[in-house]
């Protein structure tokens, strides 16, 4: 039209964690930018996505914070709740709706529960542990807050990429089992490179006197690794194939115990 | 008359023999549980048509050194606290192992 211009504005954003890209749209441009800004080096090319989510912002009090997470199967669709956020998901449209309020980690979340139920189809999984390349390998460092997720994390060599400091993404879509970066981070607040790399080694992490490596085999591995996987879906079928996951990846990947000392000497160990 | 005892094991779980031991994972509340060799035994057996003291004779009796008053007693324990849990269906009649099926998988 004559006289007019017409400025284009993107009225969503492509976040692609693991290679699997999720068109996030929302009205709002200012927490698309927050969302660009929340997940730089996970945007991905807005011609292409996989996955669909509308975005509807609440109004600040609108939900309660207190609200534990919930996920449960209901009419072909996954529900997501908790206190910040409502979310709903159909796996055979690849389309959803998050209902949240501006706060972009409420969507972090939402993020985490979809990446937890399309791994769990593909054997793989989220894992509570920081994770990191070296050497082209790459080695996942797992327990519970407080184990020292980050703190091995803070103490790896320059020559280590390091993948998070708090959730460890693991898939074997490509063949072997693989840790790929997110950006879900934990008190290191910085988001991980975007790599990916073969896993050599899951280490259950532990605090002691002296830096000390020792394998762990059979139900203690499947233990240790079922204690610190996130799922949340409370669905029979789901749970079957975390479990059968855990068992597979203990075949094929080397569990050990890492005892450490803050200090590091213990990436010495890391080889 | 005999009252029997049927055991068959819960479509709610997940499970696998691990060496001589049972792991199971509830699907209702993710509990994990580590079943040893004598219980693995019971739990391999809990078709729902055996009765308990048809598996404890056969399966435990015949193979390690126990009586059956003893091995039935220990047996019935197992099975209650199992199906508490929501391990284990016990019932009196024979039970069908179940389906968890709900068409498409997610």
């Amino acid at each position: 039209m004559p006289g007019m211009t017409a400025v284009a504005q993107s009225s969503s954003v492509v976040v692609e964690i693991g290679g699997l890209p999720i068109r996030l749209r929302c009205d709002s441009p200012d927490f698309l930018r927050q969302i660009e800004e929340r997940y730089t080096g996970y945007v991905g090319s807005p011609n292409n996505a996989g996955f669909d989510f509308e975005i509807e912002l609440a109004p600040p009090g609108a939900v309660s914070q207190d609200e534990d997470v919930c996920v449960t199967w209901d009419s072909g669709r996954w529900l997501m709740k908790r206190g910040d956020f409502r979310a709903e998901w159909n796996p055979s449209t690849a389309r959803g709706r998050i209902q949240q309020t501006s706060n972009p980690y409420s969507l972090d979340s939402v993020l985490r529960i979809v990446h937890t139920l399309l791994l769990a189809r593909e054997g793989g999984f989220l894992l509570h542990a920081s994770s990191a390349i070296r050497n082209g390998r790459a080695f996942l460092f797992s327990g519970v807050s407080g184990a020292g997720k980050t703190t091995i994390a803070r103490l790896a060599p320059p020559d280590a990429a390091l993948l998070t400091d708090e959730i460890s993404y693991v898939t074997r879509r490509d063949g072997p089992y693989s840790a790929v970066g997110t950006p879900f981070f934990g008190e290191l607040a910085r988001v991980g490179e975007n790599l990916q790399a073969p896993i050599e080694a899951l280490y259950l992490l532990a605090k002691g006197p002296e830096n000390k490596i020792e394998p762990i085999v059979g139900a203690d591995a499947v233990r240790g690794l079922l204690g610190n996987i996130l799922f949340f879906a409370r669905d029979p079928e789901f749970v079957k194939m975390v479990f059968d996951t855990a068992f597979e990846f203990v075949n094929h990947v080397p569990v050990r115990r890492l005892t450490f000392v803050p200090t590091t000497s213990v990436w010495e160990l890391i080889v | 008359m005999t009252n029997y005892r049927y055991v068959a094991r819960s479509a709610a779980i997940a499970s696998r023999a691990l060496g001589d031991e049972t792991m199971i994972m509830s699907a209702t509340n993710s509990t994990l549980f580590t079943l040893n060799e004598v219980a693995s035994v019971i739990w391999k057996a809990a078709d729902g048509v055996t009765p308990l003291d048809q598996i404890v004779a056969n399966k435990i009796c015949a193979h390690y050194d126990i009586t059956l008053e003893v091995a039935l007693n220990d047996a019935e324990a197992l099975v209650e606290d199992l199906a508490e849990r929501g391990l284990l269906l016990v019932s009196d009649q024979p039970l069908a192992q179940s389906s968890s099926s709900r068409g498409e998988a997610p």
